[in-house]
């Protein structure tokens, strides 16, 4: 079994675009969105959901407030300042709170409740390229790294009960929590980039995150044709610092009219478009990177 | 005045709407990239850089001498940042949150503050304007430590001295986007009119609302995709602030490293009128504004 992460560092670059489409040129496979936070790729392949699971993850601090005689130690203790007082009653801000229980362990009167938090939703799901394990993070929750390692567990877990032997994940943006959970361990990385001073500068951000993590990645310049010149310092970089490019992408209007569509780009465009070729080739570069990866 | 430019979606114009703001803003100003993971917005305000520093976060030390391993530091200790073998007691520092309970639950005083790196934080001038961002560590998890940092380290060099701030913020919904915009007074929502722009907004909107400061909402690409966005914000009740066209070479201005009121100087009374709109938006909910007194 093989497992694949689309990222990007930067957002907009064309991830789940990319992905949807390689959901259905790949063959045998388990797709997985880990963009947990704001999950897209259900809008492009329409998951009717089989189960659905509650996250529950940490606890949340809760002052209650017949027992609390206002000493105030808690909001001296915190160091998330999470704790406020309102005409001497002191209560905790949710949103600050990151469930550390020093405010539970040192009240003298135990006036402070600590109930598990109820982050978000998971799903197994069918789509009509395969199963999907997907997941809904409550809007301002935390712990999205604790929800991307359960999914990507589920994930293996339904990949070997069913006879897969591919899991081809949606990643979240950025180089923090969610991406290192998105990434540890896996098998490869596809990192979408865009020829744009921000594209090739968190490129090299998060091909450094894949380096640290000793993670093989692959690099697509997408929407490659917008600016040539960057297109070519993005190649230059990658042939120098040692990344694979597995393929060049050009800009089209198409990502947005297949998206109103609610179709991967390989099913909304004719099979000589230049994008659905370039979209092919990529794939199948990453599919023979994979199988090289496995001789080795 | 803090306006945060934020979005659901990555890769809506956050920071090519930041970046104009600064442009035509017509009154002192601070510009403060808090997308520490993925920070754009130096590469196009192009500051010149006068201090970075190290930023850190306390996790505890061990003095194996003094520990008799009692646990009650691993037992408090909800990130699973410290574990006791019995003989040893091994902390991992990558997943300590920075609470700080250990240290002080010790009835041994056999922990002490030591430091992770959680990033840098750089200081600048871009023209009249000061600019501040942070950059996280590569293998660092935790970004909203480090933008707490960001924050607290203008708030010293700023003292009561009272500018405008504009931040750009990281995309998504959850603790990271939360931090960046939670003490804003106006906080503008760029989107684009596309099934994936729409969705991303809803979360955003929903994650937001609680926070209080007032929300206008900037559509970019304006002329791509459906009329969607639009009818979900006037159902919300959500103002639309401005639209910003959608053409090829406004995209290739950007990937030039172009601000775009440079690029098309067309639209600078387009950006002119957001930066009034935001001002406008955020006065006229600051009499309802809580008095929040935080600890």
């Amino acid at each position: 079994m093989h497992e694949i992460v689309i990222i990007s560092g930067k957002g907009g670059t064309g991830k789940t675009s990319l992905m949807g489409a390689f959901a259905h040129l790949a063959l045998n496979l388990i797709v997985c969105d880990l963009d947990v936070d704001a999950p897209d790729l259900h809008m492009l392949l329409h998951p009717e959901n089989e189960t659905s699971e509650d996250f529950f993850s940490g606890h949340e601090a809760i002052i209650e407030e017949e027992n609390c005689t206002g000493c105030g130690l808690c909001a001296d203790l915190c160091r998330f300042n999470a704790i406020y007082s309102k005409a001497g009653v002191f209560s905790v801000n949710p949103l600050k709170c990151e469930g550390c229980k020093v405010c539970v362990t040192f009240c003298p009167e135990k006036a402070i409740a600590f109930p598990e938090r109820h982050c978000g939703k998971w799903y197994i799901a069918s789509t009509r390229f395969g199963p999907m394990v997907h997941a809904k993070l409550f809007p301002g929750a935390e712990n999205s790294g604790k929800l991307v390692a359960l999914l990507r567990q589920k994930a293996r877990e339904l990949a070997q009960s069913r006879g897969m032997n591919l899991i081809l994940c949606d990643g979240p943006p950025g180089i923090g929590c969610p991406v290192i959970s998105s990434l540890t361990g896996t098998g490869t990385a596809v990192l979408i980039t865009e020829p744009t001073p921000s594209g090739i500068h968190d490129l090299k951000r998060v091909a450094e995150l894949c380096r640290h993590f000793k993670i093989p990645a692959a690099v697509i310049i997408n929407k490659s044709d917008l600016n040539p010149r960057v297109a070519g310092d993005i190649k230059t970089w990658c042939l120098a610092d040692g990344w694979v490019i597995a393929g060049e992408i050009p800009y089209d209007m198409a990502v947005t009219e297949a998206m109103v569509n609610g179709q991967v780009l390989t099913e909304y465009l004719p099979s000589n478009s230049l994008m659905r070729i370039a979209i092919q080739d990529a794939w199948k570069r990453i599919e023979s990177m994979i199988q090289a990866q496995r001789a080795a | 005045m803090i306006v945060s430019v934020a979005s659901g979606k990555g890769g809506t114009g956050k920071t090519t709407v930041a970046a104009a703001l600064a442009s035509v803003w017509n009154a002192p100003l601070d510009a403060m990239d808090l997308d520490v993971e993925a920070p754009n917005l130096h590469l196009f305000l192009n500051p010149k850089i006068k201090d970075c520093r190290i930023a850190n976060i306390e996790i505890p030390v061990v003095d194996e001498a003094r520990c008799t391993h009692c646990r009650m530091c691993s037992e408090l200790c909800q990130f699973k940042a410290i574990s006791d073998l019995g003989r040893i007691l091994l902390i991992f520092p990558e997943m300590c949150h920075g609470c700080g309970g250990c240290i002080t639950v010790c009835p041994e005083k056999a922990l002490k503050p030591g430091t992770r790196e959680l990033g840098e934080i750089c200081w600048g001038h871009a023209g009249e304007q000061d600019f501040f961002m942070g950059r996280l560590r590569i293998g660092e998890a935790m970004s909203p430590p480090l933008m707490r940092e960001v924050k607290s380290y203008r708030k010293k060099l700023r003292g009561r001295e009272d500018r405008d701030l504009i931040i750009d913020a990281p995309p998504g919904t959850s603790c990271p986007a939360i931090n960046a915009v939670m003490d804003s007074d106006v906080i503008c929502l760029v989107t684009e009119p596309t099934p994936f722009g729409l969705y991303d907004l809803k979360l955003a909107v929903e994650a937001f609302r609680p926070l209080g400061p007032p929300m206008g909402v900037v559509v970019n690409r304006d002329g791509i995709g459906n009329d969607a966005v639009l009818d979900f914000c006037s159902q919300e009740g959500l103002p639309v602030l401005t639209k910003i066209p959608f053409s090829r070479r406004l995209a290739e201005a950007y990937s030039d490293g172009r601000v775009i009121t440079q690029a098309a100087p067309e639209l600078t009374p387009l950006f002119k009128d957001l930066a009034e709109k935001l001002r406008q938006l955020s006065r006229a909910s600051s009499p309802a504004k809580e008095a929040t007194s935080h600890a």
